[in-house]
C-alpha cells in the first residue's frame, strides 16, 4: 500500500514537472521556430505551427541583425544597464551596509521605507519625471535612463543588500577592525567577500531590470538610435497593422538567452540573494 | 607588553547605566579576571578597552597612554570573541595571517610566524582548512593563535571556553594559563563562570550592575568577601549568609562542620542544626537544613560541606551540633551589605 502511494506522488510530481516545464520553455521554443521559419511556412493556415514544414531559412536573423538598427539596440541597452549597475553599486552597497550596521530599528525602519518608494508604479512617475528630464535636457538620450532607472534599481537592491548584511555577525568586523582595519577596510576586506552572492544578486536583477524596462524606455526616447530593446523591437518591427514575426521573435529570443544562462549557473546564488536574512 | 588603567570609566546607553565608575589597574603581565553575572557590564567594559565601544566618561589608559580616542587599531589590542568570529572564507593559513598581513609584514616573515603560532597551539595540520570544517576546540585555537600571532599589547578574552564541552573548556583552561605564563601579555579575561575565574586570574575584579565590588586574588575575594554580592556569587554554593542582630554572619559551608571535627580551644561558635536534605556528590557530600539562634525565633536555612571520607554519619530529620571557627566567621552590615570588621 505504501509502495503504491509513493509511485502515485512521484507520479504526480513528475507529472507536475513536465507541464511545468512544458509551460515556461514553450515561449523559448515558439520564439525559435518562428526566427528559423520561411514566411510561407510561418503564415500558411494549413501547416502544423509547431513543426517546421519547410526547410529552415536564417533570413529572418540576417535581416534583423542588418536591416534594422537591432544591435544597436542591443548595444544601447548593454550600455545603460552597465551604468545603471555601476551607480546602483555606488550607492546602494554603502547605503544597505549604514542601515543594516548603525541604526537599530530606525535603520529597519527607514530600510523598509525605501523599498516601499520602489512599488510606486511608473505609470505614476513618468509625468513629473519628464520635468525632470527637461530640466537636465536629457530628454532623446540614454542619459534619461541612466538618471531614471537607478531611481527603482536602488531602494530594491539596497533592501536587498541590507538582509545580505545583517546576516554577517558583527563580531567579524570588530575582528577585523581589532586586527588592524579600519571600518571601510573591514567592509572591503570581510563585508564584502563574505556577501559576494548578494551583490551579484543585485547586479543580475538590476541588469535584467533596465532591460525589460518600458514605460520609461518608451516615454523618454523616440529617436530609433536612442532605444533599447524593450522598445526598439516592439516600435520599430511592428510597421502599421504588419507584424513582422520572424525578426520579432528573433528579437525577443537574442536578448534573452544570456539571461538564461546567467539564471541558470546563478540559480543557487539568486534564490540564496532574496532569501538571505529572511532565514537564519 | 603594557599595563592597563581603568579611571572612572562609566558608559550608559540612553539612560541606562551599564557601567559605573570602574577604577581598575592591571600591572604588566597580569592575568585579570572581570568576573559577574549577565548583563553586568563586564563585556562593554572589555569592549572599551578594545576601542569598539565609546567611553561615556573616565580614561582608559593603555601603555601609559589615554587611549579614549584611539581606534582599536592602533591600540596594538588582540581579543578573542565569545564566538571566535574567524573569517569564514579564509582558510586557519589566511585567518591567523590576517593581521599581519594588515602591518604590511613581509611574506616570509608572516609564514614563519604563523608556523610560530600554529605550532604553539598545536594547529599546524589545520592550516589549510576552512573555518566550517573545524570543532569547536580547534576553532577557539585558531581564533587564539590569531590573537597571538603578532605580539599584542594586551590580550582580551571575551568568554572564550564557553562554547566547549565541560572536558574540553578544562584542558582549554589549563593550556591558556600555560600559555600565558609563557608569553606573560597583560591579559583581561571575561567570565560569569566562578571557577574559570578561581582558576585563571591572578587578579579577579567581581562586577555586577556595572559596579566593581571587588578587586583581588582568587583567594582573597573567596576568603574575604568586600560584601553580602560577592560573598554570594563566589563558591557553589556560596557563603552562607544569616542575619543575626545587626549585622549579617557569613560563613563557607566547609567551614560549617559537626562539632567533633573541631578543636573548642580554636575559638569556636556552636549552632544546633536541622538537618533537611542530604547529598552525597562522591568527594563531598552537601548537607542542607536550618540552623536556629537563641536570640530570635525564625530559622535560617544554612548548608554544610562535608568530606565524605571524613566518614560522618548525618541522617535528615534529625539535629546535630554543627561548629564554625571564629576565624572563619565573616561579618556584613545589614544595611550597606559590606564587609564589617571582625568583632
Amino acid at each position: 500500500m505504501g509502495k503504491l502511494k509513493k509511485i502515485y506522488s512521484k507520479s504526480f510530481l513528475g507529472l507536475s514537472a513536465f507541464f511545468f516545464i512544458l509551460f515556461s520553455t514553450f515561449p523559448f521554443y515558439w520564439m525559435l521556430i518562428a526566427t528559423f521559419k520561411r514566411d510561407h511556412d510561418l503564415f500558411s493556415p494549413n501547416n502544423n505551427p509547431f513543426l517546421f514544414n519547410e526547410p529552415a531559412t536564417i533570413k529572418h536573423l540576417s535581416e534583423l541583425l542588418f536591416n534594422t538598427l537591432f544591435l544597436k539596440y542591443m548595444f544601447n541597452t548593454f550600455w545603460v544597464g552597465t551604468v545603471v549597475v555601476v551607480i546602483t553599486l555606488i550607492i546602494a552597497v554603502p547605503a544597505a551596509y549604514c542601515l543594516s550596521r548603525w541604526s537599530g530599528k530606525t535603520g529597519e525602519n527607514l530600510g523598509i521605507g525605501i523599498f516601499l518608494t520602489y512599488l510606486v508604479p511608473p505609470t505614476l512617475l513618468f509625468i513629473p519625471l519628464s520635468r525632470i528630464i527637461s530640466f537636465f535636457g536629457l530628454h532623446e538620450s540614454l542619459g534619461a535612463l541612466i538618471l531614471i532607472y537607478p531611481t527603482f534599481t536602488i531602494p530594491f537592491c539596497t533592501w536587498l543588500l541590507m538582509g545580505f548584511f545583517k546576516s554577517i555577525p558583527k563580531d567579524i568586523e570588530e575582528q577585523a577592525m581589532i586586527d588592524g582595519c579600519s571600518r571601510l577596510g573591514a567592509m572591503i576586506k570581510i563585508i564584502f567577500p563574505l556577501s559576494i552572492s548578494g551583490i551579484l544578486t543585485v547586479i543580475v536583477f538590476t541588469f535584467t531590470l533596465t532591460m525589460h524596462e518600458f514605460i520609461y524606455a518608451l516615454s523618454f526616447i523616440s529617436v530609433s538610435a536612442h532605444k533599447t530593446i524593450s522598445v526598439g523591437v516592439p516600435t520599430e518591427l511592428v510597421r502599421g497593422d504588419v507584424f513582422r514575426w520572424g525578426p520579432l521573435m528573433a528579437g525577443a529570443l537574442i536578448p534573452s538567452i544570456p539571461v538564461a544562462i546567467l539564471y541558470t549557473f546563478f540559480l543557487d546564488r539568486f534564490i540564496s540573494g532574496f532569501t538571505m536574512g529572511a532565514v537564519k | 607588553m603594557a599595563q592597563v588603567e581603568i579611571r572612572n570609566v562609566s558608559k550608559s546607553f540612553g539612560d541606562v547605566k551599564v557601567v559605573d565608575n570602574v577604577n581598575i589597574f592591571i600591572k604588566e603581565g597580569e592575568f585579570l579576571v572581570l568576573l559577574g553575572p549577565s548583563g553586568c557590564g563586564k563585556t562593554t567594559l572589555l569592549r572599551m578597552i578594545a576601542g569598539l565601544e565609546d567611553i561615556t566618561s573616565g580614561e582608559i589608559w593603555i601603555g601609559g597612554k589615554v587611549v579614549n580616542n584611539t581606534s582599536p587599531k592602533e591600540r596594538n589590542i588582540a581579543m578573542v570573541f565569545q564566538s571566535y568570529a574567524l573569517y569564514p572564507h579564509m582558510s586557519v593559513f589566511e585567518n591567523i595571517q590576517f593581521p599581519l598581513k594588515n602591518q604590511r609584514m613581509n611574506k616570509e616573515k608572516i609564514r614563519e610566524k604563523v608556523e610560530w603560532a600554529a605550532g604553539m597551539f598545536g594547529i599546524e595540520k589545520l592550516l589549510n582548512r576552512k573555518p566550517r570544517q573545524l570543532s569547536g576546540g580547534e576553532r577557539q585555537r585558531v581564533a587564539i593563535a590569531r590573537a597571538m600571532v603578532r605580539s599584542p599589547n594586551v590580550f582580551l578574552l571575551d568568554e572564550p571556553l564557553s562554547n566547549l564541552d565541560a572536558k574540553l573548556r578544562a584542558s582549554a583552561r589549563e593550556e591558556l594559563q600555560q600559555f600565558q605564563e609563557k608569553v606573560g601579555i597583560t591579559t583581561i579575561y571575561v567570565t560569569h563562570d566562578q571557577i574559570e575565574a578561581m582558576g585563571l586570574g591572578d587578579h579577579i575584579a567581581v562586577m555586577s550592575k556595572g559596579k566593581v565590588h571587588q578587586i583581588g586574588t582568587p583567594k582573597e575575594v573567596y576568603n574575604n568577601p568586600a560584601d553580602t554580592f560577592v560573598a554570594s556569587f563566589m563558591g557553589s554554593p556560596p557563603m552562607n549568609l544569616i542575619e543575626k542582630d545587626d549585622s549579617i554572619l557569613g560563613f563557607r559551608p566547609e567551614n560549617f562542620v559537626p562539632i567533633d571535627m573541631l578543636n573548642a580551644d580554636e575559638g569556636i561558635e556552636t549552632l544546633e542544626f536541622f538537618v533537611t536534605w542530604f547529598e552525597d556528590l562522591g568527594s563531598d557530600s552537601l548537607v542542607y537544613g536550618n540552623v536556629k539562634f537563641q536570640s530570635s525565633s525564625s530559622q535560617k536555612h544554612v548548608v554544610s560541606r562535608l568530606q565524605s571520607r571524613a566518614n560522618i554519619k548525618i541522617e535528615k530529620g534529625k539535629t546535630y551540633t554543627f561548629a564554625i571557627k571564629r576565624q572563619d566567621l565573616r561579618f556584613f552590615d545589614v544595611k550597606t551589605g559590606y564587609k564589617k570588621n571582625a568583632h
